[in-house]
């Protein structure tokens, strides 16, 4: 449902993504990580239609990014980095605006909202001003407008940054919610967060795609099945082969 | 292509945004403030004995400097510096859309700055029997020129994340395109050794020119095209721009 081909990203000299490539399946969670820098909010930022790829494209169910935009961008829910919104507006106001341009109208508009709303256990603050908002609230709020429309794919850029665990707890619990029926794209560099929401995992370093499997998989990489450990190696080596 | 819909969503959020922090009354009663004072008293509209609002006109393009790229700064900066582009721009919506939703948006609120001025225009009714032809033109042009001015505050504003360079950059392009219209300048451009045909084309681009004609009544759709043609020109810049630099 989601295919990305020889995704590469070039910022003047710097090669920031290289020939990038995978495929994500309905009902498949898929942890996208990388230590910091390695191009994975640039990658996202690619598939979501919001950077041009300096060349290779991602399909979102059967759209090309480059040349169907707005059709790719439809089906797709995105949480970017840091949950950017609008500070001005109240909770509900941003998500009716959101409803609004994803074609909702009237009552199904309001029936859209409340559920997001539901789901993103956004209650207690529905008529709150944004810039009022603790960071766990703003950070479920664009969940809630990255959801609203039901999307086929969901892309979510470091969902639990900076979260406390309880935070974390609710926001993993809201993505096992939604996986069934989804593509859903989670980048972190919490490895713990692989074991807890991901089905399959992909590492890159450097731009470059190093690893790509389920996490027994990549765990059955290291001899004492540690993680940590063949996250280090893979995305070591491709540090040290660049310099 | 474009969705008019689209469009009209991002109009409103951006419109009504202007209404939700203080920032547009205090903004509106400066407005009204600088074009009163302007007006009344330092171009003595009632000693001048005349039941007609050139002092108005006149002055309004100075007005339109100062408070147009207060007005404008924050349109795509502060986009950029809180992140939000992201968000609008992987929203399906196009570029385009966007642009012209928020360009609209700030120019209807200089729309009604520029509406709330009719008080003068009622006192000029009440002084005397001005020409009604003559200020419905001149507002046209006044609105036009608003337009225009607006579309280089956008672009200025998507240059980049600080609102302060916006402003700055929309303050210096709108005072350079007012003086190249400015008869001292034209002279001084004309004794350089300037030849005519030159001159007249420079001050030919000139904001101010165009509005010269329409505020003493005159409705040429040469300067009604100039003013539609600055705003495409601006936005068309502002597109490039922006969609060039969306991740700096």
């Amino acid at each position: 449902m989601l295919t990305v081909s020889n995704l590469t990203k070039n910022f003047g000299p710097i090669q920031a993504v290289k020939d990038v490539s995978f495929a994500v399946k309905k009902g498949e969670v898929l942890g996208f990580l990388g230590p910091n820098g390695a191009g994975k909010s640039t990658s996202m930022r690619m598939i979501t239609g919001f950077l041009p790829p300096t060349s290779g494209t991602a399909s979102i169910c059967g759209h090309d990014i480059v040349d169907e935009p707005v059709a790719a961008k439809r089906c797709i829910g995105y949480l970017p980095e840091n949950a950017p919104l609008y500070n001005n507006m109240k909770v509900t106001e941003f998500l009716n605006f959101i409803g609004k341009i994803r074609g909702f109208e009237g009552a199904l508009l309001k029936t859209k909202v409340d559920e997001a709303i539901a789901k993103s256990r956004l209650e207690p603050v529905y008529n709150r001003a944004i810039e009022n908002l603790s960071k766990g609230y703003r950070q479920r709020t664009c969940f809630a407008q990255a959801i609203l429309h039901d999307p086929q794919v969901l892309i979510m850029d470091e969902p639990t940054d900076g979260l406390d665990p309880n935070q974390k707890f609710v926001v993993r619990q809201m993505i096992k919610e939604m996986s069934t029926d989804k593509v859903i794209i989670v980048s972190t560099h919490i490895l713990e967060e692989v074991d807890a929401v991901c089905t399959r995992a992909i590492i890159i370093a450097n731009g470059r795609l190093v690893a790509n499997g389920t996490p027994a998989e990549l765990r059955a990489q290291d001899p004492q099945g540690r993680f940590d450990m063949v996250f280090r190696n893979l995305t070591l080596i491709e540090e040290k082969s660049n310099d | 292509m474009t969705n008019c819909k689209n469009v009209r969503i991002i109009f409103k959020r951006e419109f009504k945004s202007y209404f939700d922090s203080p920032v547009a009354y205090v903004f509106l009663v400066a407005f009204l403030v600088l074009v009163g004072f302007l007006t009344f008293g330092l171009s003595m509209f009632y000693e001048r004995r005349q039941a007609n609002l050139t002092p108005f006109f006149m002055l309004l393009p100075w007005v339109y400097l100062l408070l147009i790229p207060a007005s404008t700064m924050g349109l795509w900066a502060e986009e950029r510096r809180t992140g939000t582009i992201e968000l609008l721009l992987t929203l399906p919506v196009t570029l385009i859309e966007a642009l012209v939703g928020k360009f609209l948006a700030a120019w209807a609120f200089i729309g009604i700055a520029l509406g709330l001025t009719f008080p003068i225009v009622l006192t000029t009714l009440w002084l005397g029997s001005p020409d009604i032809g003559a200020i419905f033109c001149g507002y046209l042009g006044a609105f036009l020129l608003s337009g225009a001015c607006v579309a280089i505050g956008v672009f200025a504003s998507a240059l980049s994340r600080s609102q302060v360079i916006g402003f700055v950059i929309a303050l210096t392009i709108i005072l350079f395109m007012l003086m190249i219209g400015f008869d001292p300048v034209i002279n001084a451009i004309a004794l350089w050794g300037v030849p005519a045909s030159i001159v007249n084309g420079i001050a030919a681009c000139s904001l101010m020119q165009h509005f010269d004609a329409m505020r003493r009544g005159v409705i040429d759709f040469a300067d009604v095209g100039y003013y539609i043609g600055v705003m495409v020109f601006m936005l068309s810049a502002a597109h490039f721009v922006t969609d060039s630099r969306k991740a700096s």
